[in-house]
């Protein structure tokens, strides 16, 4: 279970507040109006933004003070997830060992990541050789062979098609499924969510609220959620 | 910008011409700086010749020669002051000089007959120390004692070059071993005088190459008798500083002017106290107080303007041979 | 432009030149120690300045910042304030020979090869820090997160960021520095101990003042300017890679290098390269302080003149450097970046002789005294202009050149819109180098002085030339103060990150 137990997170000059908890698991969307701090609500979680007030805890494990790369997360970004100048292997083997000193065992775990994502044979290419869907499946192999408990999302497929980012989606809910991983996806669109996602956290006006069932909060939505729908 | 600094420059040019005549000495750069003669001098000389005098510096004596070989007939100097007898042959050579009427009472050690060139000072090369330590007699002392010492590379000082003259005037073919034997004790080469004499101020150095009269800059201008220069039983030898007129001046008579005027009492009394070196004919009150305290070489060493020329390479050959082992 | 001032300098006084000699024994040896010292100190320099830069870039403590616009200040002392700096410091009678004096140790053996390749150290690791420094803040910050989220240890950074940010960089910085270092005279002689350190700069002092032989001033400036073409060719060959893309500006913080021992390495990395380089400093200011407050009018009058030839320079090579990073950052790469470090090998002593020879005919040039002196200036700070710009200019034109296109804005709506504010920080950090550069710099200075036109530098030569060390060692405070102050104004002025 991943708790934020009275969280006040400072984002430069505005601030986010939360109190709730998800359960192991779960498939949760974040959205909410542009610039409410979806992406600093996830951004507390990696720990790339301080928690000035309150904890985090995972499991019972308070992560608050851990430094990012010890966190059980695995993160994918808008943009900048793989190094220019690595193979698309050596990308998806840093998940595994930062330093990409690799056995042979990890590196057929690659392959096999590799495959899982429909990128089998294409290790040994660059990612300036791949389209935006190929390169975001390279991403989502890295995160397969991270193996993290926790996988947050930051509009990572914003840029796709929306075929590509269907497909997409379904992918990430077919591993997290596979893995039993927790997965919290920030999205601006409610049908990301209601595509994959069983909850939803509603940010809005410095507060995120504690999830609810996506299809009950989107189809009644409170008027903070209306707003931003355009459903009002 | 250029454009109008360009007009600037033809528009300063146009109104010298219609006031009064102008008359321009090329010079050294330390000669025009506020601590040399240079501004005294400018006001002596305009007191007496109803005429604006235009004093150009440019670097030291060898770039000074440069410039005017550089400038060749075009040049707009009259005068060139602060060529040294290390550079008279060469600029002869140029045939850019003419021939001059000045005749003085010259005070130098050394008989002085020169058709082209006017000395206006001289001093004697030597080697300065702390009052307080005691100082070799000769080059051989030195050699076999352990002071280290700051000297100037030849290539590219005139300090330097007339240390390089000195070793050989004094030793001839003898001049490679003297070399070898104080090769141990030059602590380093510079450029020039001025960073070899910081250095020794700073302590890097017992000794360092420099004139007999500067010990007279710290006692009279500092009021500080610690630094004396060392009296070699060789001798010493010699700087010649002389100025002489372009052939292809626009003011022949003024220059000639300047020239008797440069060996008269106004500019001489000037000379030891901003140039630091002795004046080529003594003032009629005598020299400032504090040279008599300076030390008096026995023996006066200077090689002739030929000799010089002759033995230079060869010279530095030997020097670069000695001390790059 | 440049290429013609260079090349067109050397050709006039190769033309003028009478019968040459042609190249001795005495010119190989030159050649073969100024190829040992200038690799030597470019590697030393750059060797060091990679942990001092990753230090810095990783670090925050009070005095960073100005630790950081103190790095500048070697670098435009005037030769003869910085040399006897260093001997304060390590010479025969400095600190450090005091210090192992009260211990009983023999004293420091400073002159030698050593000796030069220190000095050139002191001169160059501070610039090769900032150039190396610049290379880290231009991985955006995204990346250090991405790199924090993979839990990148020490290795991993370096082969995930360092390396590659490095491999772009360092070579273009070795080669600067190489180039400086190729022309070094004054500093190479005296911290070298005798005539064994001759370097082909002086050999064409001692043909321009010895001999009077501008053929062989030709041909031995020609030589250098070829070995720095031939180093910047091979940095421009070897350094590769793409660069990280653009950011979204977000403030950079560092998440790795938290560990006791990272910690402690690069405190002693700042402290080392800090001391280094303050002790020095520390001796000029205190010998000039004395002075300083005694000083004659006609020293705050060249202090004056230095502050306008410097501002002027600035201009001038802002306008130059602008567009150059522009059209190389466009493409045509090779042949700017090539021209701009030529600058830098190209002997002062014969760009002003040739400048003089061919502005003689036509003007005055004591009225060409200060655009003259600003111009050549500017031209020799412009290749460090240049290494400071083009990677940004590439990463502009990259990453906002088609969204421009797209939005029809061309030419100069793109170069004030986009182009000079995404300039900013490098233009402040360009300019403030070319402002002090200038400022220390007596370059060409000596041909064209004009009597009454003296700049900061050459009073200062002049003072000592007449026994005034203590006034000179004053002078040389200010000028310190002024260079370091221009840098400060300009560099801060384009801070971005807001804490670089």
């Amino acid at each position: 279970m991943l708790r934020l137990e009275n969280c006040r997170i400072m984002n430069g000059d505005y601030a986010v507040e939360a109190d709730l908890e998800i359960a192991a698991g779960a498939c949760v969307a974040v959205i909410g109006p542009s610039g409410a701090g979806k992406s600093t609500l996830v951004e507390a979680v990696a720990g790339f933004l301080p928690v000035t007030r309150g904890r985090i805890l995972w499991n019972g494990a308070d992560l608050t003070s851990q430094p990012p790369g010890k966190r059980p997360v695995a993160m994918l970004f808008q943009d900048g997830n793989l190094f220019p100048h690595l193979t698309v292997a050596q990308n998806v083997a840093l998940g595994l060992h930062a330093n990409l000193r690799l056995s042979e065992a990890e590196w057929s775990q690659v392959g096999a990541a590799l495959e899982r994502v429909g990128l089998g044979g294409m290790g040994t290419r660059k990612p300036a050789a791949l389209s935006g869907g190929q390169q975001s499946r390279v991403a989502l192999a890295r995160v397969l062979v991270q193996g993290r408990d926790i996988l947050l999302l930051d509009e990572p497929f914003a840029a796709l098609g929306p075929a590509l980012k269907a497909e997409m989606l379904d992918l990430v809910s077919d591993l997290a499924r596979e893995s039993g991983a927790t997965v919290l996806m920030v999205s601006h669109d409610p049908n990301d969510a209601r595509r994959i996602a069983d909850q939803v956290v509603l940010v809005a006006e410095g507060r995120a609220h504690p999830p609810q069932a996506t299809a009950e909060l989107l189809d009644n939505p409170p008027p903070a959620l209306q707003a931003y729908l355009g459903t009002a | 910008m250029k454009h109008l600094a360009f007009a600037a420059g033809l528009l300063g040019a146009s109104a010298a011409f219609a006031e009064t005549p102008e008359l321009t000495v090329y010079t050294y750069d330390s000669f025009v700086s506020d601590w040399g003669p240079g501004p005294a001098v400018e006001k002596a000389f305009e007191e007496v010749c109803g005429c604006d005098l235009k004093l150009v510096g440019a670097g030291d004596g060898a770039a000074l020669l440069a410039r005017v070989k550089l400038e060749g007939e075009r040049s707009d100097a009259d005068v060139v002051l602060g060529l040294d007898t290390n550079l008279t042959a060469a600029a002869k050579e140029t045939g850019l000089f003419a021939e001059h009427s000045v005749s003085a009472d010259f005070a130098l050690p050394v008989d002085w007959n020169d058709a082209t060139f006017v000395p206006y000072d001289w001093g004697y090369f030597a080697f300065v120390h702390n009052a307080d330590a005691a100082a070799p007699a000769d080059f051989k002392a030195l050699a076999a004692s352990d002071m280290k010492i700051v000297i100037q590379d030849p290539r590219s000082s005139t300090p330097g070059l007339g240390l390089l003259l000195w070793v050989k005037a004094a030793y001839g073919d003898e001049a490679p071993e003297i070399w070898k034997g104080l090769s141990d004790n030059v602590v380093t080469v510079t450029k020039g005088w001025s960073e070899a004499y910081g250095m020794f101020l700073e302590g890097e150095a017992d000794m360092v190459l420099s004139y007999t009269t500067s010990p007279a800059y710290h006692l009279i201008a500092e009021e500080d008798g610690s630094k004396a220069a060392a009296a070699f039983d060789e001798g010493h030898y010699m700087q010649v500083e002389v100025a002489g007129k372009l052939a292809n001046s626009d003011q022949p008579e003024l220059a000639d002017q300047f020239l008797a005027f440069m060996v008269s009492d106004a500019f001489q009394s000037i000379i030891p106290t901003t140039n630091w070196m002795y004046p080529a004919v003594t003032p009629e009150g005598g020299l400032p107080e504090g040279f008599e305290t300076l030390i008096a070489p026995e023996k006066s060493l200077l090689l002739s303007e030929t000799e010089a020329a002759e033995v230079r390479d060869a010279a530095l050959g030997e020097w670069l041979d000695a001390l790059s082992q | 432009m440049v290429a013609a001032l260079i090349l067109g300098t050397l050709g006039a006084v190769a033309l003028r030149a009478e019968a040459g000699t042609g190249f001795g024994a005495s010119d190989w040896a030159a050649l073969r120690f100024t190829l040992t010292q200038a690799g030597l100190s470019a590697l030393l320099s750059v060797g060091l300045a990679i942990p001092a830069a990753r230090a810095l870039a990783r670090r925050r403590f009070t005095g960073r910042s100005l630790l950081i616009a103190l790095l500048g200040a070697p670098f435009i002392l005037p030769v003869i304030v910085a040399i006897l700096g260093l001997l304060a410091v390590f010479g025969r009678a400095g600190w450090l020979s005091s210090l192992l004096g009260m211990f009983g140790l023999e004293p420091v053996q400073i002159y030698g090869l050593h000796g030069v390749v220190l000095a050139h150290v002191f001169f160059n690791l501070p610039l090769a820090t900032r150039l190396i420094l610049q290379g880290w803040q231009e991985i955006p910050a995204e990346r250090f997160r991405l790199a924090a989220q993979l839990d990148a240890g020490p290795l991993a950074m370096w082969r995930l960021l360092e390396g590659p940010m490095l491999r772009r960089g360092a070579p273009g910085a070795l080669a600067v520095v190489f180039a400086i270092c190729l022309s070094s005279f004054a500093v190479a002689l005296t911290l070298g101990g005798g005539p064994k350190a001759t370097t082909i700069e002086l050999a064409i002092y001692q043909a321009f003042r010895f001999d009077f032989d501008l053929g062989r001033a030709a041909l031995l400036s020609g030589l250098q300017l070829l070995l720095t073409g031939a180093a910047a060719l091979v940095a421009l060959r070897v350094s590769a890679g793409e660069g990280f893309g653009a950011g979204l500006d977000r403030a950079v913080r560092r998440w790795d290098g938290q560990s006791a021992l990272a910690r402690s390495l690069d405190g002693f990395w700042i402290v080392l390269s800090a001391a280094f380089l303050l002790l020095p400093l520390a001796a000029i200011v205190l010998a000039g302080l004395p002075g300083i407050l005694s000083l004659k009018a006609s020293v705050w009058q060249a202090a004056g003149n230095s502050i306008l030839v410097a501002a002027l320079s600035t201009v001038i090579l802002l306008g130059l450097a602008l567009p150059m990073a522009a059209a190389a950052a466009a493409g045509r790469a090779g042949l700017t970046e090539l021209s701009g470090i030529l600058g830098l090998a190209a002997s002062p002593l014969v760009i002003g002789t040739g400048l003089f020879i061919l502005i003689y005919p036509i003007a005055d040039p004591f009225a060409l005294a200060l655009p003259v002196t600003a111009l050549v200036n500017a031209v020799m700070a412009l290749p460090f202009a240049m290494r400071i710009l083009v990677p940004r200019a590439r990463e502009v034109l990259g990453r906002y050149g088609r969204l421009s296109l797209s939005l029809d804005m061309q030419g100069w709506a793109f170069v004030r819109r986009v182009y000079l504010p995404r300039m900013r920080a490098q233009t402040g950090f360009a300019a403030g180098l070319a402002a002090a550069l200038s400022m220390g710099d007596l370059g060409v200075v000596a041909l064209f002085a004009d009597p009454d036109f003296a700049t900061l530098p050459l009073q200062i030569y002049r003072l000592m030339g007449a026994y005034r060390m203590e006034a000179a060692a004053g002078a040389a405070l200010l000028l310190l103060l002024l260079s370091m102050g221009a840098f400060w104004i300009l560099d801060r002025g384009g801070r971005w990150h807001a804490e670089a």
